[in-house]
């Protein structure tokens, strides 16, 4: 948040460096059931985020000393290929991503039915093949999707958006540039059934007006995003119901 | 109030998806109230039984229950007991005590070695989720040869079938045995050929499960592979070996 | 992966099924699975493939940054390859730093693509004594069905094959194409009894006694091997399988192409 830059972010038409209006999110693919050992699993891109979310679990917890007796753990690794950025990330994991795991594990805490499986764990790894932004979101946004496509009990599912500032004005979904150049980013994740938020962070300045403003546009845009998920785990499985009224061998 | 028949289009929600109004129906497996409304709590089909609105789960693990006969592969041995895999999120300790035999202290990888598939039964299950098995009971013992399928448990029940027909006309038309654990693993045992058509037969109701013609499916892909049991799947033919439908 | 259990039922299945010089899939003892090849789909890396080998699938990303050569050779870019089998891949995979399986498979890919001289590492120098161009492979196996060797070495040399030198991002001229002299393919094989399966899967791996994988260059030269796992081979397996690495080789190379 803290670069600088002699680049317009947002210029007077308020259109954005990729061609966005101030409110638009960036186009988003979701596929559900990509992996074969996983018992779930999750194919993302928003903008030029690929983002890989496979699920583990309920299973045995280990460590051993990490079990509850009373519901089960949701352990988190969300992890960055060393090729997902333009400056190489050294392999292995570090601060930012064992705060990033710690979040997300705590956003999915709200909405799994822990209490059905206590003593056992529930895993959790995001791979984040190409970063651009917002990987906590989409990461987490695919997370729920693969838990879905697990067959885990869960409430709802967890959309993940974030919004920000740049050049002075409210935006919608950062992309690099502004995460890198702008004044403010805040992502958000929410429970859709309830509205509860279970993510937040921030870091930049902004005014009460324009915060309100941000998340305004950023539970809207949350919205958005779980309808994406519900579609993307009904298509895997109508697809598999396509192929039982073609009939025969 | 609409009565929905079970043969209607299925529809399949995620969780989260608002199911039925609690005032119209009452809140059935895996679903949840919130301000009014019935919400499915696992991905799944949306069905209902009787007057409530229940979703049938499409994945999932298996969560072990008391009197459950499974499949189990043992993983690990020690002096007094043996591990179990059941395909569950728990393990399953085997004790010296459950099994038929007169085992010695530290005797244990003589009656059984890790990689053996053992029939037991789960004779207890606490509140932790700590498991107790026995292979004690009837019909339990260590299983070999064949083949092992393992299978969605959600699906166990259509193998199995409505007073268990599929199961029964797996058997008389592959002429195979079948063992069908509760924990979606099936151990199919019989003439080679005869297997690997058992095998895929089950594979097919796994992933046709929801169809409504599924026997009918089932049959003709067994008989266009073994044409010599066309037939064979009659009433006087029907066998009696139920402790191992299961 | 040792803490993996196959049922003796699956063993003996799969033992059954090689006396009749069968496989569980169908396949011939020296025929490979299907083989799909994604290259390009990662723009934050110089060079990127996704490999799917019957269901093994691993992805490789190519990233080249300007470094000071080694002393004794100063005029020579340098290629550092790494490996992790990340937790996602497989039930029994752990996360944390690569242990000795991840290692090994890092080293033999990396031989392989060393020994042919797959890389023109002459003209991956910028300034002699000075400045070349480190180029950092990194393989991530993201669905494990048995022979990472194989996918592994096949999305590495994809990978580098279709990569840009980033000569413009570090003010060092126009991009240009990696300088690539060769395509090196290695062929595994698992020995399972006294039967050499190619291309085998996770069951089939899990049952093997020793495995032997060896890389040939385009001119059906040997350039590396590694015999892996507890057991033994013969003389008369090696024979076979150097055989294999060559025919098999040619085929798999087409596929890169």
């Amino acid at each position: 948040m803290s670069g600088h830059t002699d680049m317009t972010l947002v210029n007077d038409q308020g259109i954005r460096i990729d061609g966005r209006k101030v409110d638009e999110k960036r186009p988003i693919k979701i596929e559900a059931g990509v992996l074969k050992n996983a018992d779930g699993s999750c194919y993302l891109e928003i903008g030029k985020n690929k983002v890989l979310a496979a699920v583990y679990g309920p299973r045995e917890c280990r460590p051993k000393h990490l079990q509850d007796p009373t519901k089960a753990v949701i352990q988190c690794k969300y992890n960055m290929e060393t090729f997902s950025v333009s400056d190489r990330k050294r392999p292995g994991t570090d601060r930012r991503s064992v705060e990033i795991s710690k979040l997300i594990a705590e956003a999915l805490e709200n909405v799994v039915q822990t209490e059905l499986f206590p003593r056992a764990s529930i895993d959790v790894y995001i791979e984040i093949l190409q970063a651009n932004a917002g990987t906590r979101c989409a990461g987490l946004t695919a997370a729920s999707v693969a838990l879905a496509d697990a067959g885990i009990p869960m409430r709802d599912l967890v959309p993940a958006i974030a919004c920000g500032k740049a050049d002075d004005h409210v935006v919608l979904d950062l992309n690099k540039e502004e995460d890198n150049y702008g004044q403010a980013d805040v992502p958000l994740a929410i429970v859709p059934s309830t509205d509860e938020i279970v993510l937040l962070q921030m870091d930049g300045n902004m005014t009460r007006e324009e915060l309100d403003h941000g998340l305004d546009m950023a539970f809207g845009a949350a919205h958005e995003v779980y309808e994406l998920q519900k579609a993307a785990l009904k298509k895997r499985y109508s697809d598999l119901a396509k192929k039982e009224g073609a009939g025969d061998e | 109030m609409e009565r929905r028949n079970a043969k209607r289009a299925r529809e399949i929600v995620t969780p989260g998806d608002v199911l039925a109004a609690s005032d119209e129906y009452k809140p059935g497996d895996n679903t949840y109230e919130l301000n009014g409304q019935i919400r499915a709590q696992i991905m799944g089909v949306k069905t209902y039984v009787d007057d409530a609105v229940t979703v049938i789960p499409l994945g999932g693990c298996y969560m072990p229950v008391t009197g459950d006969t499974v499949i189990g592969i043992i993983n690990d041995i020690g002096p007094s007991n043996w591990m179990a895999d059941i395909n569950a999120p728990y393990p399953a300790p085997l004790h010296v005590s459950e099994v038929p035999w007169k085992v010695e202290f530290g005797d244990t990888s003589r009656f059984l070695n890790v990689g053996d598939v053992v029939l037991l039964k789960i004779l207890m299950v606490d509140e932790s989720r700590k498991i107790q098995v026995t292979m004690k009971d009837s019909g339990l013992r260590k299983i070999e040869g064949g083949q092992l399928v393992e299978i969605t448990h959600s699906k166990i029940s259509r193998v199995i079938g409505k007073s268990g027909s599929m199961i029964q006309m797996l058997k008389n038309m592959t002429d195979c045995r079948l063992f069908v654990g509760q924990n979606g693993r099936i151990w199919v045992d019989g003439d080679d050929a005869n297997v690997e058509v058992a095998v895929e037969a089950i594979k097919i109701i796994e992933a046709e499960a929801q169809s409504p013609n599924l026997t009918e499916r089932v049959r003709s892909f067994i008989e266009s592979k073994l044409p010599q049991t066309a037939g064979a799947d009659s009433p006087q033919n029907a066998g009696d070996n139920r402790e191992e439908s299961q | 992966m040792s803490d993996y259990v196959i049922s003796q039922i699956k063993r003996d299945h799969l033992m059954n099924l090689l006396a009749d010089g069968r496989r569980e899939d169908g396949r011939r003892l020296d025929q490979i699975r299907d083989i799909k090849i994604e290259t390009g789909m990662i723009e934050s890396a110089d060079g990127s493939a996704r490999v799917k080998l019957g269901d093994t699938e691993v992805i490789a990303g190519v990233k080249l940054i300007p470094g000071t050569p080694y002393p004794d050779a100063p005029a020579d870019g340098v290629l550092t390859t790494g490996a992790e089998l990340i937790p996602l891949a497989h039930e029994s995979f752990e996360a944390g730093p690569p242990g000795e399986d991840a290692i090994e498979l890092a080293r033999v890919v990396d031989r392989g693509i060393r020994e042919s001289g797959m890389l023109d590492v002459k003209k991956l120098c910028i300034k002699e004594g000075e400045e070349i161009w480190m180029v950092y492979l990194d393989i991530y196996t993201l669905d494990y069905d048995g022979n990472l060797f194989d996918a592994s070495n096949i999305a590495a040399v994809a990978a580098l094959k279709t990569a840009i030198v980033p000569n413009k991002q570090y003010g060092k001229g126009e991009d240009a194409p990696m300088p690539i002299t060769c395509i090196p393919v290695s062929v595994t094989a698992a020995k399972i009894g006294n039967d050499l399966i190619v291309d085998p899967n996770f069951d089939e791996e899990a049952i093997s006694t020793a495995r032997l994988t060896v890389t040939t260059d385009n001119d059906g030269h040997f350039r590396a091997m590694q015999k892996g796992g507890k057991g033994s081979i013969t003389r008369g397996d090696l024979s076979l399988c150097l055989d294999r690495a060559v025919e098999i080789g040619k085929q798999i190379r087409i596929i890169i192409g």
